[in-house]
């Protein structure tokens, strides 16, 4: 694999996709902010929780880019749509099949079966997120297939 | 006196009076039991699911699940200490039946320990004396009584029946038949002899069966403790507590617990007068509550629930910030909309039954004094803020900076136009009042002169056009010339000296205008609707708090003490009260009505102790 390309392409595509979510968040679209939940896996701390989780999300999309970077180099060749393609499955099954799975890992997060103890901690995103906002679905499948396109679009194939 | 039947009702009998309930939950979903042993509303897996059981909207197309003697019985009920645990007693002329009804609750740590349901709804029925036949009828009906399921009884008494992703399991150590219906029994137990029957709910996974007999025991035992001890942390000592800690309880089951979000009621379209059209559905989380319910929440101690709350208030709610609605439902959506399920008969014949609330969308711009208060008595009672909430509420001033020259639809979301309620005006006023207080205390910073020149132009505009000095009142909108019960806020949220002249005269018109025995209506004016709706429960609270502020407190505890009158057998109210026969009236139990018992009966406490 090209290591250069995905480091390179890997971070502007995860750019791209916590700016569409962060601008997705500030326009009300969705209460889902990707780096605070995984910031909160670390810290209670609301404001340190935020920076933590972006330097999170940033290791993240490296790792992703790898995946992406090793799927495209197997199918043999790249172009935008066939990672926006990746980045669409990437988004459904972080919706259908991950969320549900976080508050069984996150400590800071109860389950939709959590009670009568009161809850100070995160609410659980449910299936498709539904929980953090009825368009949340939608702004994480634009932001996932963006960040595919980037990384179809410009990753550069190994040679054999 | 109960006699046999299936849920509510039939067509030709007349439904339970809303009164004659009791509430059972999880602090997730809730269930309504009737005095004649039947479970006649339901709604799961949340309080605004659709429902299970609905016969108190439709007696015969809703379904139920009653369990209770065949014969005619003498009925006593009560919560088993301070707990939601309903214990209800039958005594007919062969023996006494005595039926326990809970949704089992536990800490997570003992929940971890072991598989639970999503929801199980555990019934216990022991026979204390004689001998005495139960008669079991369960009728499920999913979807609003649109669904009856097929009832699946391959296994021995253990019964499924499902819907899309939900699965009903009924297990049970009674003899229980498939009808036409659903499932129906009949066992007669001897002195000792005791049966369980356990309903649990599955969504999307397999159904977790919850073994009965002595582990039921346990259950209930363990539920019972856990309640005791949550009650226990109650500070309130004073003379009400029994009313105070029953509200706190009854506050508690309206709180959904992962979201920390609390709901107006876990009903819909009760009647607020029966027969009417005044029916609409309560199953959301109302802001207007906001400050008050903090206050209660605070007050009593329960600081966990309080930090919950609030931080569902200015965390739920960023999908609309920094506007805010007037409703959300528990995750925070506010897209709630109304329909009418015109195949509902509607209790004892009050058409529509809607589902989803249109009020949603008013504008009723005290919300933003709401949640300003209610972070203002969070940071009094020592709480702390992060960095975003500050923001947040920094926000809000400036959304109140913007828009409180615009009419809206006032506190009591009438639907006949928007108007300049003084109500919202002196909330708009508290919103920039507390912000800069929080300021000058250092928890945030805002633009002080901005805010404090809006403060300033608030209070000029609603003592110069929201004080009729013909009246001698404050009045519902400027320049207006009636009275409602919200003005009673104004001294409560210290806006003015509940002492002065003007609030006085003020509690005194409202008392005159709008007072009956020692209950109070929210208004009188036209509201576009059929009249004949009761008295408004926690009008008559709010009084009794001015009252005590007021140093009035004999009056004070006369009219408090009056008005607990009107709990029914086991201390719940619903929103409203019938003057003339005291039934209880609309949603049931309504979470407002009881943080104004437990409001007043601490201004009462501090009353006393000047």
């Amino acid at each position: 694999m090209n290591i250069a390309s995905i480091l390179l392409w890997g971070f502007v595509a995860t750019v791209a996709l916590t700016t569409l979510m962060s601008i997705g968040h500030g326009a009300g679209l969705t209460r889902m902010s990707i780096p605070f939940l995984l910031g909160t896996i670390l810290t209670p701390d609301r404001d340190r929780a935020l920076v933590v989780g972006a330097a999170f999300h940033i290791l993240n999309g490296w790792i992703f880019a790898f995946l992406y970077a090793a799927m495209l180099q197997s199918i043999g060749w790249t172009t935008w749509w066939l990672g926006a393609g990746i980045g669409l499955v990437h988004a459904l099954f972080v919706l259908a099949a991950g969320m549900p799975l976080i508050p069984g890992f996150h400590p800071r997060m109860v389950s939709e079966y959590y009670g009568p103890a009161p809850n100070r901690r995160l609410q659980p995103p449910g299936f498709l997120a539904l929980n953090y906002g009825s368009r949340t679905p939608a702004v994480t499948i634009a932001a996932h297939v963006i960040y595919g396109a980037i990384i179809g679009a410009f990753y550069t194939l190994a040679g054999p | 006196v109960t006699s046999p039947g299936g849920g509510a009702g039939t067509s030709s009998q007349s439904y339970a009076p809303i009164g004659g309930y009791a509430v059972i939950g999880d602090c997730r979903s809730a269930a309504l039991v009737s005095t004649n042993g039947s479970i006649d509303w339901l709604c799961l897996p949340r309080f605004d699911s659709p429902s299970v059981f609905a016969a108190i909207l439709d007696a015969d197309r809703g379904g139920h699940f009653a369990v209770r003697p065949a014969g005619v019985a003498a009925t006593t009920r009560r919560y088993i200490g301070d707990s939601n645990v309903l214990e209800t007693t039958f005594t007919t002329s062969s023996g006494v039946l005595r039926l326990t009804d809970l949704m089992p609750v536990d800490s997570e740590a003992a929940k971890s320990r072991e598989l639970w349901p999503d929801h199980e709804i555990l019934r216990k029925v022991e026979c204390v004396e004689g001998t005495i036949d139960v008669a079991v009828d369960f009728i499920p009906r999913f979807d609003y009584g649109r669904v009856a399921p097929a009832i699946d009884g391959r296994r021995d008494r253990i019964f499924y029946c499902e819907h899309r992703a939900g699965l009903l399991a009924l297990s049970g150590d009674m003899p229980l038949a498939i009808t036409g219906n659903g499932l129906a029994g009949t066992q007669q137990l001897a002195a000792g002899e005791r049966r369980y029957l356990s309903l649990t709910y599955a969504h999307g996974m397999p159904a977790v069966e919850a073994p009965l007999g002595p582990n039921a025991d346990r259950r209930i035992e363990r539920s019972i403790a856990w309640w005791n001890e949550w009650a226990s942390t109650c500070r309130y000592h004073g003379p009400y507590r029994n009313a105070v800690v029953r509200s706190a309880l009854a506050l508690k089951l309206l709180s959904y617990s992962p979201s920390g979000a609390i709901i107006a009621a876990p009903t819909t379209s009760l009647p607020e007068k029966i027969g009417g059209i005044r029916n609409w559905d309560y199953r959301y989380c109302w802001l207007r509550d906001a400050s008050l319910t903090l206050r209660a929440l605070c007050d009593l101690g329960f600081e966990v629930e309080a930090d919950a709350f609030l931080s569902w208030l200015l965390h739920a709610t960023h999908l609309t910030w920094p506007h805010v609605n007037m409703a959300y439902d528990i995750y925070g959506e506010s897209h709630l909309p109304e329909r009418e399920l015109t195949y509902l008969s509607g209790y004892a014949g009050s058409r529509p039954v809607r589902i989803g609330n249109l009020a949603a969308l008013q504008l009723q711009l005290d919300t933003y004094g709401e949640l300003v208060e209610a972070a203002f008595v969070w940071l009094s009672c020592g709480g702390t803020l992060d960095r975003s909430s500050k923001g947040n509420l920094v926000e809000l001033g400036r959304a109140v900076c913007s828009r409180w020259r615009a009419p809206d639809d006032g506190i009591w979301e009438r639907r006949g136009g928007r108007r300049h309620h003084t109500h919202s005006k002196v909330m708009c006023w508290l919103a920039l009042d507390r912000l800069l207080t929080l300021h000058d205390a250092g928890h945030l910073r805002v633009p002080v002169a901005q805010f404090g020149r809006e403060r300033d132009a608030l209070r000029a505009e609603i003592e110069a056009r929201g004080y009729n000095e013909q009246l001698g009142s404050y009045v519902s909108v400027l320049d207006g010339n009636e009275v409602d019960a919200s003005l009673l806020v104004l001294a409560l949220h210290g806006y003015v000296d509940p002492r002065s002249p003007r609030m006085r005269s003020t509690c005194d018109r409202i008392r005159g205008h709008l007072g009956i025995d020692n209950l109070l209506y929210r208004y009188k004016e036209d509201d576009g609707l059929p009249p004949g709706e009761g008295a408004f429960g926690i009008c008559g609270f709010w009084e009794v708090a001015c009252r005590a502020l007021q140093q009035e407190r004999t009056t004070a505890v006369t009219q408090f003490e009056s008005l607990l009158s009107y709990a029914n057998d086991v201390g719940l109210f619903a929103e409203q009260i019938d003057p003339e026969t005291g039934a209880a009236l609309g949603n049931f139990p309504q979470g407002l009505t009881h943080v104004g018992l437990i409001n007043a009966a601490l201004s009462l406490e501090k009353s006393g102790q000047r």
